[in-house]
């Protein structure tokens, strides 16, 4: 069992031990109780200087990074690009360079190009966060997923998990497989041939295309946003459709298991991916999410600021 | 100093089914019969080839040389020494520069310009279409006449294929080979790497290897329809091999090359996102490379190439999905190829990896060269199979860095380079 932190970057799930992950869910639970305080502030990050590099636009993911430097007592800065350093005529190395002149002791990056927060890190002596890549991970999405499914039902070993929704973009629903994979859940992928495409099984998961078979088994069931900005049309013929097929309406709800977890790393759109009533019902742990979220970033922030320092 | 002999060195010269231990002459830059070289004591260099094979210089029929446009990535000079450092003595121009040449004052700058300062021989390739844009055909017979060895679109790809059928119709008339770059842009559409395992788990936009072979399809159709040759270049998949191998046996006038880089690497490379392993066609599958090199071994993929691409330092070290495909290749191509087919795999022996760099190519292109018989151009090269070498991108000729195979192994090398009778490059 690990019981110490030794990387200076957060890049993703897929580099991480069962125990690493296991070591951040458990700091994130020492960092829980503090947002339950009065004064909300702990100053293990006082004097640092953390930068909030968004590239790619993001208002839940970013705010949560900086409240949770905040109650580090952190220094912290927005930076936010709406194009690729490239298309602003400054390489990724340039930016870089730029911000290790800044002294920056964190920098939080969101990106559109996979790879790019390890590209960053082999050049930078900050941490490097990766608050997602492209459509490659999001390891505090996934923490935070995995840290509410340990907190509603104390283990995740031999829960089944279903992730249902648009896989093949999905940061989110990578470093949800890695992480849930190594600690040992069974993962079923559930959505539409084209969005789901049968390649990831040979990451340790089963690929469904029939939810109403899935949802009756689940143990927690992850629901993706179904991501407009990303898709070609021919990916499928329509909300309509999607819904007919994969959508969590109020019917399909009845079909879960009385204790399953609905979870949905938002924004959410209600009526596509979820029915509002059933996203608002007592299976949701939507919102508990977001109150994890900043335990867990406030973990990560803790462990690999601790040790670019 | 006119004369030269090399002395004792393994000649192999496919062409002519040479393959002996014996001296080689070469006078006034031409290679000469023993006869002519009257007073081999005066006034003679002399080289000893003792252990050396004595190949017909080699060809490489895919390279980037970026000039008119690009001179930060590579010039015709740089470009042309890379080659003589690789053992080329004659390379062939892809056409995407600035301006393109789909015209013959291009083409004529090209030549004048490599008759100035380029060390081998450097003949261009002229476009397919205007602007390399698949919609109008550019002016093949003219570019013909100035001077080109082929058409290309290369790193573009026509997808119109009534356009592309009147391009191989009208080409025939003029008699210069079509090369097409296979890609669907349909099928592949904003795709970086191969399509499989590594593009699912990293999260990057996969590029099928259907996307290859429907080109490769077409371009076996239409070659059978117009009754001229297509040649398919780098080809990556399984599946080109397998459609190349049926046509060939019809007898259809389509062939394909292959570059090192294919057969040295799988898609696997890719997962730290160094953008010195994006190239287009991308890396493929283990399943693909066995299949390649089977298709080497019999004879489907007939010609060895390296599709030198060079690239800046600043444009490369970005985000792997907006980096530019391409690495350089010219200066480890031959030792990757020995290394490779001939030691590790022993898919094929030296004489046909040297047929394959020489008389195929040429005959191909109908070029004046890869052949050592009396009267032909002195272009010689001196290779040791045998010599263990570090692949140290600090040495390269080339102006670009781009490389993948730094810190590599080979065994295997050209060792002199020899261009119409003079040594343009020595190890």
């Amino acid at each position: 069992m690990t019981t110490h932190w030794t990387r200076k970057d957060l890049l993703g799930l897929r580099e991480l031990s069962a125990d690493e992950i296991n070591f951040i869910l458990d700091t994130a639970d020492a960092f829980k109780q503090v947002g339950t305080r009065e004064i909300k502030k702990v100053p293990s990050l006082r004097g640092k200087t953390l930068v909030n590099f968004f590239v790619e636009p993001s208002t839940r993911t970013r705010t949560s990074f900086e409240l949770a430097a905040l109650r580090l007592s952190a220094d912290v800065i927005n930076i936010s690009a709406t194009t690729s350093s490239l298309t602003k005529g400054e390489t990724l190395k340039d930016t870089a360079r730029n911000l290790e002149a800044l002294h920056a002791d964190i920098l939080v990056l969101r990106h559109g190009s996979a790879g790019a927060p390890q590209f960053l890190a082999n050049q930078l002596k900050a941490s490097v966060i990766n608050a997602g890549d492209g459509a490659h991970e999001h390891p505090t999405q996934a923490l935070l997923d995995l840290y509410t499914i340990r907190e509603k039902r104390r283990q995740i070993a031999g829960l089944h998990v279903a992730i249902v929704g648009d896989i093949l973009f999905s940061r989110v629903a990578r470093s949800n497989i890695f992480g849930l994979v190594k600690l040992g859940a069974r993962v079923t992928l559930v959505g539409p041939s084209t969005l789901v495409p049968r390649e990831f099984e040979k990451l340790g998961v089963e690929v469904s295309h029939k939810v109403d078979e899935v949802l009756p088994k689940a143990d927690v069931v992850n629901l993706l946003r179904i991501q407009h900005e990303r898709q070609r049309r021919e990916y499928f013929p329509g909300i309509g459709e999607y819904i007919r097929f994969f959508g969590l309406t109020k019917e399909r709800a009845k079909l879960l298991k009385a204790d399953c977890l609905i979870m949905h790393p938002g924004p959410i759109n209600r009526g596509v991916e979820i029915d509002s009533e059933v996203a608002d019902g007592l299976h949701s742990v939507i919102l508990n999410q977001v109150t994890n979220g900043l335990a867990v970033r406030m973990a990560v922030l803790y462990l690999c600021g601790g040790i670019s320092a | 100093m006119n004369t030269t002999i090399i002395r004792n060195g393994h000649v192999i010269d496919p062409a002519n089914k040479r393959d002996e231990i014996a001296d080689l002459y070469i006078a006034k830059g031409r290679i000469a019969e023993k006869s002519e070289v009257r007073d081999p004591n005066s006034d003679v260099e002399k080289i000893d080839a003792k252990g050396l094979i004595v190949a017909p210089g080699l060809i490489d029929m895919h390279v980037h040389l970026r000039e008119p446009g690009f001179s930060h990535k590579e010039t015709i000079e740089s470009g042309a020494r890379a080659a003589a450092a690789g053992g080329f003595t004659t390379i062939v121009c892809m056409p995407n520069t600035s301006p393109v040449p789909d015209n013959s004052s291009t083409i004529a700058w090209i030549k004048d310009s490599a008759a100035r300062v380029a060390c081998v021989n450097v003949l261009p390739a002229g476009a397919i279409s205007k602007n390399l844009a698949g919609e109008e055909l550019a002016p093949i017979g003219s570019l013909a006449k100035a001077g080109v060895v082929a058409i290309t679109d290369d790193g573009h790809c026509i997808q119109n294929h009534e356009i592309m059928r009147r391009a191989v119709e009208y080409a025939r008339m003029v008699g210069v080979p079509v090369l097409d770059h296979c890609q669907d842009y349909s099928l592949v559409g904003n795709g970086v790497v191969h399509e499989g395992y590594w593009s699912t788990l990293l999260g990057l936009p996969g590029w099928p290897g259907a996307g290859e072979e429907a080109i490769v399809m077409r371009n076996i159709l239409l070659a059978e329809l117009c009754d001229h040759p297509i040649h398919c270049q780098h080809l990556t998949t399984a599946g080109s091999v397998r459609l190349l191998r049926e046509a060939r046996a019809r007898g259809v006038k389509i062939s394909g090359e292959i570059c090192p880089h294919h057969i040295a690497l799988t898609d696997e490379a890719i997962q730290n996102f160094d953008t010195n392993y994006k190239m287009n066609p991308p890396l493929r599958s283990q399943t693909d490379v066995d299949a390649l090199l089977d298709g080497i071994a019999d004879g489907t993929l007939s010609i060895l190439c390296s599709d030198h691409a060079p690239h800046a330092e600043f444009e490369k070290e970005v985000e792997f999905d907006v980096a530019p495909f391409g690495i350089i290749g010219l200066e480890t191509e031959l030792g990757l190829f020995i290394d490779l087919l001939v030691h590790k795999h022993a898919k094929i022996d030296i004489v046909r990896l040297i047929e394959m760099c020489t008389i195929e190519p040429a005959r191909l292109l109908k070029l004046d060269a890869g052949t050592l018989s009396p009267g032909a151009r002195a272009d010689v090269t001196l290779i040791d199979p045998a010599l263990k070498w570090t692949v140290s991108v600090d040495q390269f000729q080339s102006a670009s860095r781009n490389s993948p195979f730094n810190g590599w192994k080979l065994k295997g090398r050209a060792v002199r380079t020899i261009v119409g009778g003079k040594t343009v490059w020595k190890l």
